[in-house]
């Protein structure tokens, strides 16, 4: 994969095949946490509303990256001063993509 | 001071899933060891066990639970939950505020460690699951419990190795007898047996590699098991205006301390922790019909628990009988006086007294009634329960038929 395809979104704003995978995989994620079906988890949810507390938000962070092979820098102590911005799932699948694309850079 | 009855008992074990499974197999005298189902069982030169066969945990507990919980875990909440369904005891307000758990255990999460430890060294990756600690700590069991039924006073683990079970029910018994605590659950769990809690006891060369077989001249070690046992303390008169059956009352209990040796046990020290705990119960030596030994059917245990109890009644101890259930059920380590005190209350309650199976041969040694082979039906008043620890740390309690 090129960085390009792996960077996200292109001129037009449709999203490119990885990152629909990127964020279909994180949605499913955080939907197994949640006990919910990925349909029922929009991008703007937050994990509150979701039902996720402080030790499935920890767990979902592993799976996050068990499947894609990346570390994620969070730290519960100080969640607002990760770089990893959890606000909503919109912003963890953004993290997440950028944190693949850095990987494979 | 209080008086404390037993309301409730709950366990899993390799000879029931369950109290009513358990006393059955007592009765029948069934052994529960059999070879070792665990990864790399090829690399252990140690290959019986007591395991827990048929447990799914699919059904008992949801999806998150079970990510969360470590298998001695999942047994304490099994067994409290059998417990605490038969005392009908529920916990709200006063009651759950000063209601606690108090549970035995050695080891930890040891299967949690060693499938971590696995991850980490063998295959060398650098990210372990965020429940490690949760799970292989060794409160999570009694936190669990508390957390189930709502049991919102002292709640702790109580680790002394293979009497850990029996401390932390004194615990529980010195907490209803003073009236600190109307109700405690109590008793102790234990799952090692994974490839590095086996191998580590096999370090040490006390392990039989053929059959648990307690005061036979034959015996040759101990043989490990898993599961646990719960139990429902609670205070007479709390117990009485509600109605609650009594499956027995705990009368007495003592702990000591050998201070010797960190492996070999000490006839003094068990014969100290054996009166004290009659003298604390208030009843003679030839009130007591019955014990559930140690008996962990290593050659040291046996001859000098035999030589104990000896010492601690005298001419009575050639009256008395004592048997080691743990032929049966293996040694549960941190959990193993809690599942041997079924048979205390099997004794008083319904007077048949479970065997000690595997019997071969007389040992001079070990010359006492050690009901062989078979259970016995006898009427028992007093019952007590032995546990002498690795470090030379004992405690035994003394049931009564209620």
């Amino acid at each position: 994969m090129t960085k390009s395809a792996l960077n996200g979104q292109q001129g037009d704003g449709t999203m490119t095949g990885a990152n629909t995978d990127i964020r279909e995989k994180v949605i499913a994620i955080i939907a197994e946490q949640a006990v919910l079906e990925p349909s029922d988890v929009s991008m703007e949810s937050t994990l509150e509303d979701l039902g996720i507390d402080s030790l499935g938000l920890v767990e979902s962070i592993f799976a996050i990256e068990e499947a894609f092979d990346i570390q994620v820098p969070f730290n519960a102590n100080e969640p607002s001063q990760s770089d990893f911005d959890i606000s909503n799932v919109s912003s963890i699948v953004a993290g997440v993509e950028k944190l693949v694309a850095e990987q494979h850079a | 001071m209080k008086r404390v009855v037993i309301t409730g008992a709950g366990t899993i074990n390799a000879i029931g899933h369950n109290v009513a499974e358990t006393l059955e197999s007592f009765r029948e005298g069934r052994c529960g060891i059999a070879e070792l189902d665990v990864r790399d069982a090829d690399r252990l030169s140690v290959n019986i066990g007591a395991q827990v066969k048929g447990f799914i945990s699919e059904g008992l507990f949801n999806r998150q639970q079970m990510a969360l919980y470590d298998r001695f875990t999942m047994f304490a909440l099994i067994a409290a939950r059998e417990a605490i369904g038969q005392s009908g005891l529920e916990f709200t307000g006063e009651l759950a505020a000063r209601t606690g758990a108090v549970l035995g255990n050695s080891g930890g999460g040891m299967t949690t460690l060693d499938e971590n430890y696995r991850s980490v060294y063998e295959d060398g990756k650098n990210r372990v699951h965020p429940f490690v600690v949760p799970k292989l700590m060794n409160n999570a069991a009694a936190s669990h419990v508390s957390m189930e039924f709502n049991l919102k006073g002292p709640t702790f683990t109580v680790s002394s190795a293979c009497a850990s079970s029996n401390h932390a029910m004194s615990q529980a018994f010195m907490m209803v007898r003073s009236g600190m605590s109307p109700v405690m659950i109590t008793g102790g769990s234990e799952s090692m047996l994974c490839f590095g809690g086996v191998k580590a006891w096999e370090g040490l060369r006390v392990m039989s590699k053929d059959a648990c077989r307690p005061f036979s001249a034959n015996r040759n070690g101990m043989v490990q098991g898993e599961g646990a046992g719960v139990f429902v303390f609670e205070e007479l008169e709390h117990a009485q205006k509600r109605g609650a059956e009594i499956l027995a009352e705990v009368v007495g209990f003592a702990m000591t301390s050998d201070a010797s040796d960190i492996v070999m046990p000490s006839k003094q020290g068990a014969a100290r922790a054996i009166s004290g705990a009659i003298q604390d119960a208030r009843l003679n030596p030839s009130d007591v019909g019955y014990i559930n030994a140690h008996g962990t059917g290593t050659a040291a245990n046996d001859k000098t628990e035999s030589a104990a109890v000896a010492d601690a009644f005298g001419p009575h101890a050639d009256t008395l009988m004592m048997s080691s259930t743990k032929s049966m059920h293996g040694h549960l380590i941190g959990g193993t006086g809690a599942v041997e005190l079924l048979a205390c209350i099997m004794a008083v309650r319904d007077g048949i007294i479970a065997p000690t199976i595997g019997y071969e041969e007389p040992d001079p040694e070990c010359a006492l009634d050690v009901v062989p082979n078979e259970a016995r039906e006898a009427k028992v008043e007093v019952a007590l329960s032995n546990a002498f620890a690795f470090g030379g740390l004992n405690a035994v309690l003394a049931l009564r038929r209620f």
